[in-house]
């Protein structure tokens, strides 16, 4: 035992990070892990881009175009798992892992070595997603929620899509627990926690999310495996069995999921706007309370995702007025946003033009959420292109947005130097157009009657298609303009260095606008005596 | 500039990787034998065996440091509230098949047999199907059967794991009263039982599958008997096997009545599988 010891003693003089590529392996720095996951985010958000793209010319004219129904539906299938599990999610657990400890003024994330671990099992568990692209019988093309009996037909790569999804649900587990023991032990004694940034406290209620789902979703996955491979009949009526079961459990867990994407999302806006509106947060507390409500309520309106399954009427009742009330505690947001800016000094910044975008286009896929949650509404919609212009809506230029204006936000702190303000803009406008042309014809489609993961279509579909198509592609491709500035301003950007504040005024908004730019390797390692606050009544 | 003082932050981890990839490597293999490949068990095998050594290297690295008195308060902290929510993210999986067991007893299985109203599935599929509990199903899947009753091993498979409950409270007692005689002695009744219950599930299950036609395949009845005793049954192994260390450290002397975090986890993991098998014994046993 000691020689374990002694070696470690060894490691506390080395305080800069490991030499050459081990590093990014063996890591435990915060700031690491969290540039990991940005990273891998960022490859993930090219990788299911581009299966959308496949989706979006095979749809650009009615007839079979370039691909077969099967690879289709995989590519349906796949672009949504990538997309959540390998870019939105991870996107957000890197902001977390970089910006966490340095906006509660804590040394490092509470359980160093379990975050690296957390990020190399998601690393494990896309792959081994991904590596079922290349099997015999093509990768799951079920749809991501994997309902049986359909995924039960899915080839070789069935059990491996099952195990990827114990993997990543491992990784967010691990990942969500270190955020809650950081959060909840590693703060400056002064920050308490009505004076933590909107951002970490909706990280807070997002990572109590992922414990309570992810256990649930991997309960799922397994009574699958054990229906194909070990006789069990969970979702086979014949040996008493249920199909829709997997369905309520599934849904208990893909409600929450959906929020895990969104709450962070949130965090981000309310900790952007403030900044270039030049006040303090509307309603801070109001946000929290609001941001806890969502979080409550998703977990009891799951089956407003099954209204046509065929429930009893108390339970289509019941999950239809449960749904609506989430509108409230979303409302209470909006409008929070809105009367930030009220009567502000604002300033238009790509980050503050990404989260305005946010706040106008989050709220329309809020309205059609309410429109289907109106359950004899929902059979028309059900099933249909309006479902996906709704949850696109809430995914693309809501997370993925406020994705981008953190993006911009914070690369200047993490790099010390500026992005070029005017390639930043023109990707704002060009992802804002482009993403309205690609998302809202899709709701006329829905409204018209075309289904969902589908490959052709009836000729009257055949116009909203080709735009909704064209509009895919320069979305696209102007997101490869953000990679451009990624990548530019980490090698010296305009040759602008950024200040410490970078933003004017933002150390009144954040911790981290205290530190240099780019901060240390290790920060706040004695902790910080005063903290900034939104909180408007202390 | 040492953060050691306050927080303790390790530096360059090796294990995590390596147990990343002994697992990836062990599920890799496992769907491949799943698929009927050949290579599939081989690559299993070895995936756990780099996994069991990740888990003994990181847990005496973790070990040593603790007894070298590195980890502070708030580091220990730390721990317990990974533990905890751990225990939590468990307690969301076991609700999962209790989840499962309650839909098709009182919902689903009802239904099939043409309770509540705008299910045509009995009458046009299984019009001679009458719902009870235990069933296999209107298919009649994996053949007759016989349920399995309560009041045999299960019962004493239930006193045995209260009687554990109190043995390693009593361990944790001897603990904190420095007295290791005590610690050591209570230790070794909780693995001894807890091993005794595995065995006596062993037995169970041996008899279920060639004496009672019970098996996993024997529709939803045997599918969530053996989904909710066969992960419970995994989670005391595991329990057992987590207090088998803990006895061995109590026996090199590791551990002080202040700081016992390895202890206090593992007599939590071992409590929480205590009160799963409570419910599992109501609720799959009994009713």
């Amino acid at each position: 035992m000691s020689a374990i010891v002694a070696e470690h003693e060894h490691d506390h003089h080395e305080h800069g990070p490991a030499k050459g590529l081990l590093r990014w392996v063996i890591t435990t720095n915060h700031k690491d892990i969290g540039t990991l996951y940005l990273v891998f985010a960022l490859a993930m958000f090219f990788v299911g881009g581009s299966m959308a793209m496949i989706i979006r010319a095979e749809l650009f004219e009615p007839g079979m175009q370039f691909v077969n129904p099967q690879f289709f539906n995989s590519m349906t299938t796949m672009h949504a798992l990538v997309m959540v599990f390998g870019a939105v999610m991870p996107a957000f657990v890197g902001l977390a892992n970089w910006m966490i400890p340095m906006m509660i003024g804590a040394p490092d994330m509470a359980l160093p070595r379990m975050n690296n671990m957390s990020f190399w099992m998601l690393v494990a568990g896309v792959l081994l997603l991904a590596s079922t692209l290349f099997m015999e019988g093509g990768a799951p093309a079920s749809g991501w929620t994997l309902y049986p009996p359909l995924v039960l037909q899915t080839g070789t790569a069935l059990p491996f899509a099952i195990f990827s999804v114990h993997l990543l649900g491992i990784s967010s587990i691990m990942g969500a627990i270190n955020i809650i023991a950081t959060i909840f032990n590693m703060r400056a004694p002064a920050m308490t926690l009505m004076k933590m940034p909107l951002f970490v406290w909706t990280w807070l209620i997002t990572a109590f999310l992922l414990i309570a789902i992810m256990p649930v979703f991997a309960g799922a996955v397994t009574m699958l495996l054990t229906d194909r491979f070990f006789n069990t009949s969970f979702f086979d009526a014949a040996g008493g069995g249920d199909p829709v079961l997997y369905q309520h459990i599934f849904w208990f867990f893909g409600h929450p999921e959906v929020y895990v994407m969104i709450l962070p999302t949130f965090g981000v806006a309310s900790t952007i706007i403030p900044v270039f509106a030049r006040k303090r947060l509307f309603g801070y507390s109001s946000m929290v309370y609001a941001t806890a409500s969502i979080a409550f309520l998703s977990f009891i309106v799951w089956a407003h995702h099954m209204f046509t399954v065929g429930m009893p009427i108390a339970g289509e009742l019941y999950f239809m007025y449960a749904t609506m009330l989430i509108a409230i505690p979303t409302g209470v947001k909006v409008f929070n946003w809105t009367a930030t800016m009220w009567k502000g000094s604002m300033t238009f910044e790509t980050p503050m033009l990404f989260s305005i975008a946010f706040v106008v286009l989050f709220t329309m896929g809020g309205f059609t959420g309410l429109m289907m949650s109106v359950a004899p509404a929902d059979f028309q919609y059900h099933d249909t292109y309006f479902i996906v212009a709704h949850f696109h809506y809430t995914l693309v230029p809501a997370s993925v947005f406020i994705l981008m204006a953190a993006g911009y936000y914070w690369l200047p702190k993490w790099t010390g130097n500026m992005y070029d303000e005017r390639i930043g803009q023109l990707h704002f406008w060009l992802s804002t157009i482009s993403v309205n042309i690609l998302f809202f014809p899709q709701h006329f489609l829905g409204l018209a009657g075309m289904p969902r993961r589908i490959p052709d279509y009836a000729v009257q579909f055949a116009d909203w298609n080709m735009i909704s198509s064209i509009g895919g592609f320069i979305f696209g491709a102007s997101q490869l303009l953000f990679l451009y500035i990624v990548i530019d301003t980490i090698k010296g950007g305009t040759g602008i260095k950024a200040t410490d504040e970078v933003w004017e005024d933002a150390h009144k908004h954040g911790l981290e606008w205290t530190l240099p730019s780019p901060p240390p390797y290790h920060t706040f390692t004695t902790p910080p005596a005063v903290v900034p606050t939104e909180h408007e009544h202390i | 500039m040492s953060t050691n003082d306050t927080y303790y932050i390790p530096h360059k981890a090796t294990w995590p990787v390596i147990g990343t990839g002994g697992l990836v490597m062990t599920l890799a293999g496992f769907a491949n034998y799943l698929n009927g490949s050949a290579i599939g068990s081989t690559l299993m095998v070895l995936g756990l065996v780099i996994f069991i050594i990740m888990l003994t290297g990181w847990f005496t690295l973790q070990a040593g440091e603790s007894e070298s008195g590195m980890y502070s308060t708030q580091v220990g902290i730390s721990y317990r509230m990974g533990m905890m929510w751990f225990i939590f993210s468990e307690i969301m999986f076991f609700g999962v098949f209790f989840g499962t067991l309650w839909y098709t007893r009182n919902l689903s299985v009802p239904w099939l047999g043409g309770a509540g109203t705008g299910a045509a599935t009995n009458e046009l599929l299984w019009p001679s199907f009458n719902a009870t509990w235990p069933t296999n199903g209107p298919g009649k899947v994996g053949g007759d059967f016989e349920p399995m009753g309560a009041w045999g091993l299960p019962f004493l498979n239930t006193l045995i794991l209260l009687s554990s409950g109190v043995t390693v409270t009593w361990a944790h007692h001897g603990l904190l009263a420095k007295n290791r005689a005590q610690l050591i002695k209570g230790l070794i009744a909780t693995v001894v039982l807890g091993f005794s219950f595995v065995s006596f599930q062993a037995y169970e299950y041996h008899e279920a599958y060639t004496e009672m036609g019970l098996t996993l395949g024997s529709g939803i009845y045997g599918s969530t008997f053996f989904m909710l005793t066969g992960f419970h049954g995994f989670h005391v192994c595991v329990g057992a096997i987590i207090l088998s260390v803990v006895l061995f450290r109590s026996w090199k002397g590791h551990f002080k009545p202040e700081n016992h975090f390895a202890f206090e986890a593992a007599a939590w993991y071992w409590h929480f599988v205590d009160v799963v098998w409570l419910g599992l014994f109501i609720f799959v046993y009994l009713m």
